[in-house]
């Protein structure tokens, strides 16, 4: 093999995982013995059987088969143990490569996350990425133990044969190469060719089925049930004629691994009968070796599942690896500063960011000073790069231009750990863990004594509802949470921020996804309970920000506006037209401060 | 779990041709094993009583046509497996979808989108699942539709490999049985009697087993959930300095989780092993057996063979239908779910006691009485004592906070929830026929994939391109379709995705303007719409209420100024909101 070739395969994304089975080479080896034990035992108990029956034809002194007897007893029992340990070292590596995967593909994907794992956006992507990372312990178990084991049993049975007639072996040896390489190989093939044809179809069904359900109520308000079951049944009866086209394809894999078995058994009997009447052969070994070629294809019948479980583990292993090769989004400096001391003092100039080279300029010549004690607002529609703002304070995403300074030293030059000691907060869409109330609250420092829970809740305003609860902190929020309301949910990721008291506290839309009545409490409660501190306030709603320091009006990534709610509002630049047109969706209560 | 499943049979008729094809296969098969096991001891035993090829020559002849035929069986067999699989799918899969259909809206669980307080979470606002995947409804629908295409796929395996095992399973060793009685009742008699031990192990070892595999796999799959909560919270956890300190808890997790299924592992493997030992050491009973009789000369070389050849061909078929048990299951489960829905009974059609009750709305009030909604599994009604007479062309705007009821309202008027108690003066007129005289805004417009004029079409399939074009330009939406690269014929895309919410919402606004249907029902016309959007919106809602009878549910309370009443509905009761009318929002404070 050329070097290239070397490198080539190392790149393969099997390989790589293989790679990380190698701690675990002793428990596969292990494996894989066990497994050609099992069916080395499974040919042996027939071979011998056929030789110890020949024997007996003979009619020799008992004795002369004792050795026999035991063998055939002694295989009969081994082959089960065999299986057993097969299966449970196995199963065992499997498991270590899982976790061992697992960590590897977290702690990547937790140097990406959030700003590099923007293409995993849709949660259906990261639910794929995880259950592929679920898909690698299949590999061993299906994919890499069988053919081990099929190549290590398999020459064992043709050695054997070889000591008793040579042609027979060869014969042997075909046959078990065509019915564990080849025919897998070809029905592979063909039925991944007849995988690709339905593939459209199965997708116009999809998109029917989906469209049907989910569109019913529509479907049945204008009394259009009939005509989309109608496309419905036509994208169905396509998806049905190309299966029962590609049948034919797909069974011809069991049809050729009858016949290869078949024909090779009959080649076996015809060279040896031969052999026999040619004196070639023993007329005794002549049972053992045909009956040896008969079990001998138990090796070979897994093999046809194993190359479509390595087809499928494959696509799932080069997505793992493609997060694993990934790029960082952010550089972490070599020798990072020592972490900054509160009070912090944060100052964009010229900052300008974007997610890709192939991206807009999320961030298009940004100025922004953030100092302790002073609650900065920024507004803005959506898209108008807010939240890109935070993720470059977060030390999620790097400037491509301008600076971006923390206490007067660059922000790059800390740790992004470090930095997130100071500046931290509550991110868009924050993650409401599937746990506990008081663990989800705990996450933002661990140490936290019962008072300093009460206290962040307190501020959340909170801790009533909290305290109401059959099992109070205790309480499990379900899976992202949904055992809460949207309010609950943000109240607990507010409360979370004020417990791990950052010197300057982002808020990323806290008030989003709510009516507008929980909106309006929401940020009044906020606002309250930030009094004092050096916030950030992120938000495209415009209620109660008479109350911060300083309004920033962002639009296509730059600011185009700031200054204190009462001059925005007298300038009537852009703030007081983004007012304006919030005034034209007023709340039912009409609590809200509009000064127009 | 069943083998096979009756309901199955019944629901698909294709399942029964196959059934009988199967059987034939399979005594087919076993009668080629037979004869495969005859011919190869014959020649055995002719080579070694000193027969040459010569005198061999019909059976080394007749073993290659035998091998031929099974190999044609095992492949006809598949084949014709997998297309009856392909029909019961298909059969299936349209009972399926249209008897969801048929459910969907009636069912509750799959209308309400306005329950409890948690906000508009996922935005399912609106009935019927219209708010995509993430609303209550979602979850149904996205469970029926994974189980009406790739669910419903895992019956190829049932049908192509474990049906025919288990037909096998059932006549190969009765067959076998009876010929090697025939040749060698000892060895007949330790088959007899390891044979049905099989299944019996199986049985026994499966239900000690069951209880510890099943909670092994839920535990498995809250770690699975464990790793994906985490994953999708990293930017939280990196907020708070905890992403590092994940990495060691899922090393710990996986870990535990490792040891525990081993352990349990352990256990289950065992069947396995007892399954392989009886099949070997019955085989080896077997040779030893016959081996012995024939040293003492009680039985030929010949029949010794063929019991020897024969005894694992008792055991093979059962073993097998083992192995593609689980591998089958999946299968069985998702056909069972699928059998399970279409047992569920459609609601029946409304009985009709005259089909020209006059419920012509334009001269007749529409009128609820004392209606009362209860959604299965919520404590509280969605709506309460509610009553309500909308006089033909009267504008009714109800106004109330999320969670109170207003889609529910709305679900009755198009009768996708009956009402648990309480009168409607449409409850006689059939279904159909009343929602012909309703157009209906969702909040969140469903947009099926198919060009922008299909999608107008939805509210009259007859419609000519010439009306559907002028909805558009009334819905204000003639501007941006003209903008599209292929105009009217342009696809929407998934979901609609190449369309904004705005413009959704307007495609929406012209299926009504074909409607043109005396009442109009209107959920939250501009509640997820930017500013601008909706102000745009909000004239053309004007000019599609003039001269209708209008039900417009919202929380935003400038429509008010656009009702001729309002009416306020809070936790599923309605009250009268006196003297708003045209005046905005000044009196609606509670």
């Amino acid at each position: 093999m050329t070097l290239a070739a070397v490198r080539r395969r190392r790149r393969d994304p099997l390989w790589r995982l293989l790679l990380f089975a190698r701690p675990l080479r002793g428990r596969l080896v292990a494996a894989v013995l066990a497994g050609a034990a099992t069916t080395a035992a499974g040919t042996g108990l027939l071979a011998v059987s056929g030789y110890l029956i020949a024997r007996a034809a003979e009619h020799p002194n008992v004795t002369a088969l004792a050795i026999a007897v035991v063998a055939v007893r002694a295989l009969g029992i081994g082959r089960g143990a065999f299986r057993y340990a097969e299966r449970l070292a196995a199963h065992d590596v499997a498991f270590r490569v899982l976790a061992d995967v697992r960590v590897r593909i977290y702690r990547r994907l937790a140097g990406l996350a959030p700003a590099g794992l923007r293409s995993f956006r849709s949660g259906d992507l990261l639910n794929r990425l995880v259950s592929d990372v679920d898909a690698t312990q299949d590999l061993f178990v299906r994919g890499i133990v069988p053919p081990l084991v099929a190549a290590l049993a398999g020459g064992g049975t043709v050695a054997l044969c070889a000591f008793l007639l040579a042609p027979a072996a060869g014969a042997l040896a075909a046959g078990l190469l065509a019915a564990g390489v080849v025919v897998p190989w070809l029905s592979a093939r063909l039925t991944r060719r007849a995988g690709r044809r339905t593939a459209k179809a199965r997708g116009a069904l999809a998109t029917h089925v989906v469209d049907t359900l989910s569109g019913a109520a529509e479907l049945h308000a204008f009394g259009a049930e009939d005509i989309a079951l109608a496309r419905l049944y036509e994208a169905d009866a396509e998806l049905t004629a190309q299966a029962r086209r590609n049948a034919a394809v797909q069974a011809l894999g069991a049809g050729l691994g009858s016949l290869t078995a078949g024909v090779t058994v009959w080649g076996v009997l015809l060279l040896g009968v031969w052999s026999v009447a040619g004196g070639g052969l023993g007329r005794v070994p002549l049972a053992a070796m045909v009956l040896a070629a008969l079990a001998a294809f138990e090796a070979v019948g897994q093999l046809p599942a194993a190359a479509t479980q390595l087809a499928e583990t494959r696509a799932a292993a080069g997505r793992v690896t493609a997060v694993l090769d990934a790029a960082d989004p952010v550089r972490e400096p070599a020798r990072p500063l020592p972490p900054p001391e509160p009070p912090v003092s944060v100052r964009l100039r010229g900052a300008r960011a974007r997610y890709s080279p192939s991206d807009p300029w999320a961030l298009d010549g940004v100025d922004l000073d953030l100092a302790p004690g002073r609650r900065v607002a920024l507004v803005g529609t959506s898209g108008a790069g807010k939240s890109t703002v935070a993720a470059v304070l977060l030390r999620f995403l790097d400037l491509d231009a301008g600076t971006a300074t923390l206490n007067g030293a660059d922000l790059s030059a800390y740790a992004a750990d470090d930095v997130r000691r100071v500046i931290g907060g509550c991110p868009q869409d924050p993650h409401v863990f599937d746990t506990t109330i008081r663990e989800n609250l705990r996450l933002a420092r661990p140490a936290a004594g019962d008072d300093s829970l009460r206290a962040a809740a307190a501020g959340a305003r909170l801790l009533p509802w909290i305290e109401s609860l059959p099992l109070g902190w205790d309480t499990p929020v379900g899976a992202h949470g949904a055992a809460l309301s949207g309010g609950e949910r943000q109240r607990l990721a507010l409360a979370r921020a004020l417990l791990a008291d950052p010197a300057l506290l982002i808020l990323d839309e806290p008030t989003a996804h709510l009516d507008p009545e929980t909106r309006d409490a929401l940020l009044a409660d906020l606002l309250a309970a930030t009094q004092g501190r050096a916030v950030l306030l992120i938000t495209h709603d415009l209620t109660g920000l008479d109350a911060v320091d300083e309004i920033a009006v962002m639009d296509r990534g730059r600011i185009v506006e700031r200054g204190t709610h009462a001059d925005l509002l007298r300038a009537g630049g852009p703030y007081a037209a983004l007012q304006r047109r919030q005034a034209g969706r007023l709340p039912v209560n009409g609590r809200r401060n509009v000064h127009v | 779990m069943k083998p096979l499943d009756p309901r199955l049979l019944r629901q698909a008729r294709a399942a029964r041709t196959y059934l009988a094809a199967t059987v034939a296969a399979g005594t087919a098969v076993t009668g080629l094993v037979l004869a495969q096991a005859a011919l190869l001891a014959h020649a055995i035993a002719g080579a070694f009583g000193g027969l040459g090829p010569a005198a061999l020559a019909t059976t080394l002849a007749l073993l290659p046509l035998v091998v031929a035929a099974r190999a044609l069986v095992a492949y006809a067999g598949e084949a014709s497996a997998l297309r009856a699989a392909a029909a019961v799918k298909s059969q299936l899969r349209r009972r399926l979808v249209a008897h969801v259909l048929d459910l969907a809206p009636g069912e509750g669980n799959l209308a309400p989108g306005d329950v409890g307080g948690s906000g508009d979470v996922g935005g399912s606002g609106g009935a019927g699942g219209s708010g995509g995947p993430a609303g209550p409804g979602g979850t149904r629908t996205g469970e029926v539709a994974t189980l009406a295409t790739r669910g419903l796929d895992a019956l190829d395996g049932y049908f192509a490999r474990y049906l025919p095992q288990l037909v096998l399973a059932c006549l190969t060793p009765l067959a076998v049985l009876a010929v090697v009685g025939g040749a060698d009742l000892l060895s007949a008699l330790v088959i007899a009697v390891t044979l049905p031990l099989i299944p019996v192990f199986m049985i026994l070892v499966g239900l000690h087993t069951r209880a510890r595999t099943e909670r092994q796999w839920h535990l498995l799959e809250r770690l699975g959930g464990h790793f994906l909560d985490v994953v999708e919270g990293l930017p939280t956890l990196k907020v708070f300095g905890r992403a590092k300190a994940q990495a060691k808890v899922i090393k710990e997790v996986t870990d535990a989780h490792r040891r525990a299924t081993m352990a349990t592992l352990r256990v289950a493997f065992l069947s396995a092993l007892v399954l392989e030992l009886l099949a070997t050491l019955a085989v080896a009973l077997v040779a030893v057996e016959i081996g012995l009789r024939l040293l003492r000369g009680g039985v030929p070389y010949e029949t010794a063979l063929l019991v020897l050849l024969l005894a694992p061909e008792a055991y093979l078929p059962l073993r097998a239908v083992g192995a593609q048990f689980h591998a089958s299951m999946e299968g069985v489960t998702a056909a069972g779910r699928v059998l399970d829905i279409l047992d569920v009974p459609a609601p029946g059609a409304t009985t009709s006691l005259d089909s020209d009750v006059d419920v012509d709305v334009n001269h007749r009030t529409v009128a609820l009485a004392g209606v009362t909604v209860r959604y299965p599994g919520r404590d509280r009604p969605a709506l309460e004592r509610a009553s309500l007479a909308i006089e033909p062309g009267e504008r009714i705007v109800v106004v109330g906070p999320s969670g109170a009821g207003k889609s529910t309202l709305l679900n009755v008027l198009l009768r996708f929830t009956e009402p648990a108690a309480g009168t409607t003066s449409f409850a006689d007129v059939p279904v159909a026929e009343w929602r012909r005289r309703i157009a209906w805004v969702p909040q969140h417009p469903y947009l099926f994939a198919g060009s922008v004029a299909d999608n107008i079409r939805l509210a009259d399939p007859e419609a000519g391109e010439g009306a559907v074009r002028r909805a558009a330009e009334l819905a204000g939406a003639a501007g941006f379709i003209a903008a599209l690269p292929a105009g009217y014929d342009t696809p929407v895309g998934e979901r609609g995705a190449r369309l904004s919410a705005g413009q959704r919402q307007r495609i929406a606004l012209a299926r009504a303007f074909l409607r043109d249907a005396p009442l109009l029902l209107l959920d939250e016309p501009t509640a997820h719409l930017d500013a601008a959007a909706a102000a745009g919106v909000r004239d053309t809602v004007e000019r599609l209420m003039a001269g209708r009878s209008v039900v417009l549910v919202t929380h935003d309370a400038s429509w008010t100024r656009r009702a001729d009443r309002v009416v306020r509905i809070s936790a599923g009761r309605l009250s009268e909101v006196a003297g708003v009318a045209g005046e905005g929002l000044v009196a609606v404070a509670p």
